[in-house]
């Protein structure tokens, strides 16, 4: 959920775009992180963890805990919680430590 | 290979401070942070500050990081990279700044570590269910990009932070039903507290969480009174349905970097855990490395701001740069410091400071 108004606050958002997640295609602002844009879309559940399969979601925001990890564009590890969201992502829940394909 | 003569880790309250100090003391100096935006924790920060007016009283962090932003952006001493990873250090001790997937290596005359803290966590069954966020997370998410976290919170930590969240996210229409402490007494300011039972929210003092429960993602807490060697008390615990559960459970330095400098580490609990052993001028046992902000110790920004100060002076003094009102500056800034840490919410750091060897102190 976005907070639409603020006491102190007021944000900048980029463009309205699309981009997909596990096949869904979902709207966010260009620019804000990936992580955000899914939270806002209501979806927590960002990867799962690499023996026990058990749900990871956002914990540190800062790109220092790797809790937010996912595959974007085919490339697994990426830290949403700071990674820009751009037009016609491909974004996937991240299955444990991820593959590259070469 | 990229030469400044001050690299500095870390664009925070501290690193913001000590790019200033040294490049206006005439250092050419590289601030070097990995988010987009310069300004670390500031960014989110939407309380006022207290102390006085010299230490940014009544102004609130993001506005004070808008200012520096652009104090630093001007200075023609100082070269600004975001969106830049240091990678580590290598045994040469060039830094590898990681860029756009380039790699930037950096060599320097003197490094100023200002990488600040990571959250701590507690530990219970399905502590790890999405929907429990450090406090510092739910900050950002909802102060810095306009989402909240979501409907219903409970914030464990009646710290400062613990306090200041629930009170920010009153402001932003989410539910706070109960702040939940293990200590038996709240820690943060009076004033901070006592609006946020004002607006409605219980602070339950020695109690903890027991349990999280959920399928996928949180739904439910029960929590507990606790006696004084941290058990729970049967028969007191209460359920609560929650969507978040945000943990204000203190910060740790984030000191990696330093582990692989070799600056000689101490494990300090009351700094927030290992630290760098520093001199009064901030140096590490490492000559020519310095530390500011809580890299080297858990305290406020404000103190944090000072440290970076003090550490930005004394490397570009170290260079030879603004040598002849060092002296005085730095002992202005000490007292500033030590003002800052004067009241009962310093006690704590003083006492770990005084547990804390000089380096040279100790062997190894």
């Amino acid at each position: 959920m976005r907070i639409k108004e603020h006491p102190l606050l007021e944000f900048k958002k980029g463009n309205k775009v699309n981009f997909q997640f596990d096949g869904q295609t979902l709207q966010g602002f260009e620019g804000e992180p990936i992580a955000a844009a899914l939270h806002a879309a209501g979806v927590r559940v960002l990867s799962r963890s690499k023996i026990h399969q058990r749900p990871r979601g956002f914990w540190c925001a800062i790109g220092n805990c790797a809790s937010c990890n996912m595959r974007v564009n085919g490339v697994p590890n990426v830290r949403t919680c700071t990674e820009p969201l751009r037009e016609g992502m491909v974004v996937e829940t991240q299955q444990g430590k991820g593959e590259l394909n070469v | 290979m990229y030469r400044a003569e001050v690299l500095v880790i870390g664009s925070g309250p501290a690193g913001l401070m000590a790019a200033l100090q040294a490049a206006d003391r005439g250092a050419k100096v590289a601030l070097v942070e990995r988010d987009a935006h310069l300004g670390g924790q500031l960014l989110k920060q939407t309380h006022m500050f207290f102390g006085s007016k010299e230490h940014y009283a009544a102004e609130r962090g993001f506005k004070i990081a808008e200012n520096l932003d652009a104090a630093v952006k001007d200075h023609p001493g100082i070269e600004v990279f975001e969106d830049t990873t240091a990678l580590g250090y290598y045994e040469d001790g060039v830094v590898p700044l990681e860029r756009g997937k380039k790699i930037l290596p950096a060599a320097y005359d003197a490094l100023i570590m200002a990488t600040g803290a990571q959250e701590n966590t507690l530990l219970f069954p399905n502590c790890d269910l999405p929907g429990i966020y450090g406090a510092g997370a739910v900050q950002t998410l909802m102060n810095v990009h306009g989402v909240v976290p979501g409907n219903r919170v409970a914030m464990v930590g009646a710290g400062n932070i613990g306090v200041i969240v629930s009170y920010q996210l009153l402001q932003a229409g989410v539910a706070v039903p109960a702040i939940i402490e293990a200590m038996p007494d709240i820690g943060a300011y009076h004033v901070h507290a006592s609006k946020v039972r004002r607006m409605g929210v219980p602070i339950y003092t020695s109690h903890t969480v027991v349990s999280a429960f959920g399928s996928e993602q949180l739904e439910k807490i029960v929590f507990a009174e606790i006696d004084e060697k941290m058990n729970p008390l049967p028969g007191s615990e209460q359920e609560l349905d929650v969507d978040v559960l945000c943990l204000a459970v203190g910060l740790a330095p984030l000191t990696e970097i330093l582990f692989q400098a070799g600056c000689q580490m101490a494990y300090v609990p009351e700094l927030g855990g290992h630290v760098p052993l520093r001199s009064d001028t901030f140096e590490t046992s490492v000559p020519g490395i310095f530390v500011a902000g809580d890299a080297g110790a858990i305290e406020e920004a404000s103190a944090a701001m000072v440290e970076g100060k003090i550490a930005g002076m004394a490397a570009a003094a170290g260079l030879g740069y603004g040598k002849e009102q060092y002296e005085k500056d730095l002992a202005n800034a000490r007292e500033e410091l030590a003002k800052l840490r004067n009241g009962p919410a310093g006690a704590i750091t003083r006492r770990g400071l005084e547990k804390l060897p000089h380096p040279g102190e100790v062997s190894g």
